[in-house]
């Protein structure tokens, strides 16, 4: 049965949201109208906040009926369909959810609702900024819920309502038109790369820092509208550190998702849909910079404005790129086009234009100082530094719009067809190695600046003894890595040292702060802390991306062309099933193909899987064990987590270690080989394995060779020696349900491999009168046994082999020096983050402050 | 001159140098036929090749060679660019899993020894899921 119900609700509850923010949206503009606010009539703020709450709780009603949709697997809806299917478990279910455009645009429409409510509530205590500020609010809002308001007009679309039925949304589809309200069983299910625990928390993070930028935009645009150009920055600062902390949090995490889950070899690859994020994040954090220097010095309130209005519409140009389908063959990563390209633009074009003409036509008004900045001020290297920030974000900018261009000269007649650049990572690493340098020694130097007294005696006394530390520090580790090969690298290219000495004295300069704030105020520290994490998050960076190591290197000798023999890296080796291959330090042998049960920890071997009808569901051939303990018997009925997940045992051995990874791969039908890597973590280094090729599915068998035999007979099959030991009735037969008067036979064998002894069970049954063969594979050896006769009165037994190529599979291994680095320096500079919006938010009702923070930034350089 | 004006010029001049860098680094789309003429011209930058895989009436995929067992990391095939000229592929890495299904290939590289080496290929497939993959991620 079709239920229409729940979609029409849902439909109804889009439309009421768009309609209460445009109510919303008008009644804060008539609200904050100076006549208004001078005459203390709260009548319009009274509507307007009644119309934003009605919004919300639509939102909410929205996000209730889509998730009843997915939950309730009714896939009469192309949404659940198309991102869900019967097996997924709830927590995917909520994955599920933002997988698609409209339930993305939904989360990001839900967050705005938060914050919304948030300065409603909170801001009571300025009463002043809720109507300018909401306005802005609720107008953001009218754009966003049209994307999915789901209008069609004629030829014209607004929006893409995620509530469509399948016979809606698929009018071609033969089975519509045979049946309209036919429902699909299942649906197509969800992107397999996005069943991760990462992907159930990194798009809410991501998109609650997209949500957060709009705060410190509405109020720059307050300040500007209502001409408080200076009292803005104050509630707008602690709304500036939360954007950017949950931002950076965000794209980490994405970052985190990309090393364990693709296997493009690292957690940055310089893709638009990363740098879409990775540039407003840069200019949000510079404006960060300009504003605190304003609230010491008074200068910089221009370059405040600027860069908070940038980061907003950065946003929005980012939501372009993904979205509007621009990108083409640039990115493997965007989202399904839906048309809304033309929506996405307008979006993108009514902001850019309302803001920078407002700022234009306020440009005189923003108050200015004439004062010079000294060179042994703070702000001026504040102020450097939040320049470096948006130049790095600049290069980023120019280089990831490179098809935008081509769309927009072709807009105009003219063919263009440039392209990415061919070696993105050499591309990007050429600026952004530089101004991770430069933020880095700017860190330190403006910090030292910042919180000693500015003048040269007293910085240069600060700088001593982190500069001696740092030299000393570099000194040693570049002897010892050279001469002593006390490490697993070789510090001695010389702008890796460069980026070296840089990070290590933002460290040491910001950690001789915090020892200095110690004795006076700790809470102050928030800036110096998200520093360190910062030059940490660069070292790592410098580490396992410099110092990657591929020690997977095909040493076989075996080439198929000698071609260009010397230039070409060839990283991946081909490893047969149980055949060692040494590997850097390690003997590497893979065992075999596993896979995922419920309620067994770890995984189970598929040779201990007996295949039924159900894919999601296995007999036991032989006792399921983990350890020691026994979780399943023979015969018993297993359930598997995802029947597509292969798990492709490979074990490491050297003289110092040794451990078993399990990479995986998925033979999807529409997406082929997925593969995901397996990572060893250890303290100084990540081993990061995975599978590039997979031997073929189907075998190609030999021909079947035949062997009589009686009880203890030795035969050689295929160069194995295997023993006949004799057979028995069994009363079972894994996936055939016997009757009484069928009979089962099965031979025992044992075959001694080279690794171990295998046993072997061909089974020969009559059922039903009929004779039925259930032959057994070893796939370690490539044999294929098949119990075929019994001569009952010479108790004499035939037996059928067939030979196959043996199991194999391709793989890449790479060690990541200093991995864990990167993630201890995200960690920290979150801590940071936190540590400065507590103390600027109980700063927001005292008087002028004589402190700040300055220069946290992250630079990310392509693994 | 006060020092904010200098700064302004030099930061004017790194953003045009960005731009000078980017322009300098963009790659093309072009044809084999111009590949081709730039390995004769001695240029060995790397260009973008847009084309199709070369099939037989029947919809075989022709002169595709991977070998896995002899060397896991050579895998040559022909494509075909939108001038329907035909050329050979060298590739130094594992073949793609669902190479055969793709309906379009890009590839990234240059022409050495009358053959192209990619060094990237970037498929088009038919299936919805390669068009929104990795949706989430924002």
């Amino acid at each position: 049965m079709i239920n229409t119900l729940i979609g029409d609700l849902g439909h109804v509850s889009v439309i009421i949201a768009f309609v209460a923010a445009i109510v919303a949206s008008y009644a804060y503009f008539m609200a904050s109208r100076p006549a208004v606010e001078a005459s203390a009539d709260t009548s319009w703020r009274t509507m307007a906040r009644a119309a934003f709450y009605v919004h919300g709780a639509a939102v909410v009603a929205i996000i209730f009926f889509l998730f009843n949709i997915i939950y309730e697997h009714r896939y009469e809806y192309h949404y659940a369909w198309s991102h869900s299917s019967n097996h997924l478990p709830v927590y995917y279910m909520i994955s599920c959810f933002w997988e698609g455009q409209e339930g993305s645009f939904l989360l990001w429409v839900f967050w705005h609702v938060a914050l919304g409510i948030a300065l409603i509530k909170f801001g009571k205590k300025n009463k002043t900024w809720e109507a300018p500020v909401m306005a802005t609010f609720s107008f953001v809002q009218i754009f966003l819920t049209s994307m999915i308001l789901g209008v069609v007009i004629g030829d014209f679309k607004l929006g893409s309502s995620p509530f469509i039925l399948m016979r809606d949304a698929m009018t071609d589809a033969p089975v519509f038109k045979m049946d309209p309200n036919f429902v699909p069983k299942d649906g197509t299910g969800l992107n397999p790369l996005l069943q991760n625990y990462w992907m159930v928390i990194h798009p809410p993070t991501l998109f609650l820092g997209f949500a957060a930028t709009l705060v410190p935009f509405a109020f720059a645009i307050a300040g500007l509208w209502k001409g408080k150009f200076t009292e803005w920055v104050k509630p707008a600062l602690p709304w500036s550190h939360f954007a950017a902390v949950v931002l950076g949090i965000g794209i980490m995490m994405g970052a985190y998702w990309a090393y364990e889950t693709l296997n493009f070899g690292g957690y940055w690859n310089w893709d638009p849909v990363e740098n879409a994020v990775y540039i407003p994040w840069l200019v949000l954090v510079g404006a960060i910079h300009t504003m605190i220097a304003y609230k010491r010095s008074k200068q910089g309130l221009s370059a405040s404005f600027i860069l908070v209005i940038a980061s907003f519409l950065l946003i929005l140009y980012a939501t372009f790129l993904t979205r509007s389908g621009i990108l083409g063959n640039a990115s493997v990563h965007s989202f399904t086009d839906l048309g809304l390209s033309g929506q996405l633009f307008t979006y993108l074009a009514a902001f850019t234009v309302l803001a920078i003409a407002l700022l234009v036509y306020r440009w005189k008004q923003i108050p200015s100082t004439e004062k010079e900045l000294t060179t042994y001020s703070a702000e001026f290297w504040v102020f450097i530094g939040a320049a470096v920030l948006c130049l790095a974000g600049f290069q980023v900018l120019a280089t990831t719009s490179i098809p935008v261009y081509n769309s927009f000269l072709g807009f105009i007649g003219i063919e263009s067809n440039a392209a990415l650049p061919a070696d993105q990572i050499a591309h990007y690493t050429k600026f952004q190695l530089w101004a991770g340098i430069a933020i880095a020694i700017l860190s330190g130097v403006g910090q030292l600046l910042w919180w000693k007294k500015a003048n040269k005696t007293s910085f240069k006394d600060a700088i001593t003894v982190p500069l001696m530390l740092t030299l000393l520090i570099t000194s040693l580790v570049i002897i010892l890595s050279n001469k002593f090969d006390v490490f697993s690298f070789k510090l001695d290219n010389p702008v890796y040292i460069t980026l070296f000495i840089a990070a290590l004295f933002a460290v040491l300069a910001n950690l001789s702060i915090i020892f200095g704030l110690l004795q006076k105020k700790v809470s102050l520290s928030g800036g110096a802390v998200a520093h360190i994490g910062v030059a940490l998050m660069l070292l790592g960076i410098l580490f396992s991306s410099g110092y990657s190591n591929i020690i997977s290197q095909n040493n076989s000798g075996l080439l198929y062309s000698r071609e260009f023999p010397d230039e070409i890296n060839r990283d991946n080796v081909l490893l047969w099933r149980n055949t060692p291959v040494e590997m850097g330090k390690y003997q590497v042998s893979y065992h075999g193909r596993f896979q995922e049960v419920k309620g067994v920890p770890g995984y189970v071997n598929q040779e201990l899987l007996f295949p039924t009808d159900d894919p999601y569901k296995a007999i036991a051939r032989g006792a399921i064990k983990a350890g020691d303990k026994v979780y399943h018997e023979t015969g018993d009925t297993l359930e598997l987590h995802s029947p597509e997940n292969i798990y492709y045992e490979v074990s490491y051995e050297s003289l110092d270690d040794s451990f078993v990874l399990y990479p995986r791969a998925q033979t999807n039908p529409n997406m082929g080989l997925l593969a995901s890597p397996d990572i060893e973590h250890f303290f100084t280094k990540d081993l990061y394995t995975h599978v590039s090729s997979i031997a073929p599915e189907e075998k190609e068998w030999g021909e079947l060779k035949e062997y009589e035999v009686a009880a203890g007979d030795t035969i050689i099959l295929n160069d194995y020696v295997a023993v006949f030991n004799g057979i028995e009735r069994i009363s079972q037969v894994p996936g055939v349900q016997l009757k009484a008067g069928d009979v089962a036979v099965q031979a025992d064998m044992k075959i001694m491999g080279e690794r171990k002894n295998y046993h072997a069970h061909p089974v020969l049954m009559i059922k039903d009168g009929m004779m039925g063969l259930l032959p057994e594979t070893i796939e370690d050896l490539g044999l294929r046994i098949t119990f075929m006769h019994i001569d009952t009165e010479k108790s004499r037994f035939k037996i059928g082999i067939n030979a196959t190529q043996k199991d194999w599979i391709i793989l890449k291994a790479i060690e990541k020096p200093f991995v864990n680095i990167l993630w201890i320096g995200t960690i920290i500079m979150s801590v940071g983050f936190v540590m400065a919006i507590v103390r600027r938010n109980k700063e927001g009702g005292k008087g002028s402050d004589q402190k700040g923070k300055s220069i946290p930034r992250r630079k990310v350089q392509a693994a | 001159m006060k020092k904010s004006h200098i700064i302004g010029i030099i930061v004017i001049a790194l953003a045009i140098g960005i731009i000078m860098s980017t322009a300098g680094d963009a790659s093309t789309y072009v044809s084999f036929g111009e590949a081709i003429e730039r390995a004769q011209d001695g240029d060995d930058t790397k260009v973008h090749v847009v084309g199709r895989l070369k099939k037989d009436p029947q919809g075989h995929i022709v002169g595709m060679q991977y070998d896995p067992l002899v060397d896991p990391n050579y895998f040559t095939f022909t494509l075909v660019d939108t001038n329907r000229y035909e050329q050979r592929v060298v590739y130094y890495q594992p073949k793609p899993q669902d190479f055969e299904r793709s309906e379009q290939v890009v590839i990234t590289g240059n022409i050495q020894n009358n053959v192209f080496v990619a060094d990237k290929i970037l498929l088009k497939c038919p299936s919805k899921y390669v068009e929104k993959e990795v949706t989430a991620s924002l």
